[in-house]
């Protein structure tokens, strides 16, 4: 890969051990993927927050890279393990809470907005069609390049850290043009009534798409929340992070349609929904907002629950970012959701959070909250939001 | 024996060989605390990593696997080179965060498990 004079500094270690080591990793991964040259980023969203995943090496490492480093570029945070203000309400030990907070500060060390949320798009740091970003979170990574149009690869935590340090990224793979090419029509032939039905669509186009970027048709229409739930959905069941849709992606119309086709039709949503959902009828949680309500859903929760009751059985969290929940305060949506008996909860969510063995069983609005829930060892219902709120309010989904 | 390959982090480092067809999946698939592979029905299934030159040919899984390899370095469970016939990026992005000497394109069929290999910059040389 082709270094400028200033960047061969930088990998020599004249900016200083973070912007040294960020080097390496980026020149590695540029070798590995045959990039000629490194190009700028406008933004980075930097994932492995949690420390939960972190470890005490992890939080090391990361304590290692915040005595220099400093960030270069706008850079955001994921969900980390709790609500950093609140989370004793979360049942957080005071132990995981401590370690937590050290990971929390040497992130604000480097530089980096305290966001804690996968939905940066909404906070903030919004791309411009054709934009290079370096993102980590699969499902910000996916709303990025098919709904904004922005170019990013999928990050891992560490190489998202390297670009915001140097605020360059090595350019390959869906940052060029030429590997950006949809190669799978998929006709989607399906009336999406509610929330969850595109999260089932996703479902469907992950698994059999598998490792092709799809060219979707069939879509009438479609809202942000819509769009943000089918990103989080394709990517957890699929794999490429780019898909393009009629009508939807900017760009879009330039590419022809791809020969192999795929038919999503009625059997396959009801085959995606019998999937996911486990045989089981007593619900103790309820989670709404993975990916992260905006605040329209939180005012559709909020207006659902007025002057109701959370089942005793049940806890029942909306999961936002912070940003979003000062609105919410501001409109008085999070003291009806509480008054309720439900939590309003920041900075994590239900894919982050030490939630195993805490349930049994979810009930959720979104399919990929309904993945790493299995990995919790819970139960899972995949259902619309109205249904999960009659859930959180009997304490079972019949 | 000598093999040239590709360096992914450079370095110095000499052991035996733990070798294995299969990929490897450092988040979940290996042990941190112990550096025992515990991912389930892998060839390796069982088997300790540390202090050995593991020979893999690609990383798969979650990205936190960089992660995996840090705290494996600083636990004093991980291995002290890789070797893999295609490096990609959660490998690639543990070797270099935890100074682990590794080395890609190479033919690994040629290594066997219990070789005695020494891997130097970009070249690996091996005896039984």
């Amino acid at each position: 890969m082709h270094l400028t004079k200033e960047e061969e500094k930088m990998l020599d270690g004249k900016e200083g051990y973070a912007v040294k080591k960020s080097m390496e990793i980026l020149v590695a991964l540029g070798d590995i993927y045959g990039a000629e040259s490194l190009i700028s980023v406008g933004s980075v969203q930097v994932a492995g927050v949690s420390y939960h995943n972190l470890g005490d090496a992890g939080l090391e490492y990361l304590n290692e890279l915040a005595r220099d480093g400093k960030v270069k570029v706008l850079t955001t945070l994921n969900p980390a393990g709790m609500d950093l203000e609140d989370w004793k309400k979360l049942g957080i030990s005071e132990e995981f809470a401590e370690k937590q907070n050290l990971v929390i500060d040497a992130f604000r060390k480097m530089g980096i907005i305290i966001s804690c949320t996968c939905t940066p798009y909404l906070i903030g740091s919004l791309p411009t069609y054709g934009e290079h970003v370096a993102w980590s979170e699969s499902s910000a990574v996916t709303f990025a390049n098919s709904i904004i149009g922005a170019k990013t690869n999928r990050e891992g935590g560490p190489s998202a850290l390297a670009a915001a340090f140097v605020g360059k990224t090595p350019s390959y793979g869906l940052h060029l043009e030429e590997n950006r090419v949809p190669d799978a029509h998929v006709d989607v032939r399906v009336n999406l009534k509610k929330l969850s039905d595109w999260g089932a669509l996703g479902y469907c186009i992950g698994k059999k798409a598998g490792n092709k970027i799809p060219y979707i048709t069939g879509i009438k229409a479609a809202d942000l929340d819509e769009l943000k739930s089918f990103c989080a959905s394709v990517v957890t069941y699929g794999s490429k992070p780019l898909f393009f849709m009629k009508g939807i992606t900017p760009g879009s119309e330039k590419h022809q349609l791809p020969k192999e086709k795929i038919i999503i039709e009625d059997g396959d949503i009801k085959e995606a929904y019998e999937s996911i959902n486990d045989d089981v009828d007593a619900i103790d949680f309820v989670c709404v907002g993975c990916p992260h309500c905006s605040i329209k859903e939180v005012a559709e929760v909020a207006r659902l629950l007025k002057n109701r009751r959370v089942s005793l059985n049940t806890e029942f969290w909306v999961a936002t970012s912070r940003s979003m929940k000062q609105l919410a305060d501001e409109r008085g949506y999070t003291k009806i959701i509480e008054d309720a008996g439900g939590k309003v909860v920041c900075d994590t969510c239900m894919a982050v959070a030490p939630l195993k063995g805490r349930f049994k069983s979810v009930a959720t609005t979104s399919a990929k909250g309904c993945y790493y829930s299995r990995h919790n060892d819970m139960k899972t219902k995949l259902g619309s939001l109205e249904k999960c709120i009659e859930v959180a309010v009997r304490g079972k989904w019949s | 024996m000598e093999l040239k390959g590709r360096i992914i982090f450079k370095g110095v480092a000499e052991g035996e060989a733990l070798t294995t067809s299969q990929p490897i999946s450092f988040y979940g698939g290996v042990d941190p605390d112990t550096g025992v592979i515990i991912e389930k029905g892998h060839e390796l299934e069982g088997k300790e990593v540390k202090g050995k030159i593991l020979v893999f040919p690609n990383g798969k899984g979650s990205t936190v696997g960089s992660y995996t390899l840090y705290r494996m370095k600083k636990n004093d469970t991980a291995p002290v080179g890789i070797i893999n016939k295609e490096c990609e990026t959660v490998v690639a992005v543990g070797v270099i965060i935890s100074d682990i000497p590794c080395i890609d394109k190479i033919d690994i069929s040629k290594i066997e498990t219990g070789d005695i290999v020494k891997l130097e910059n970009d070249m690996v040389r091996t005896r039984k």
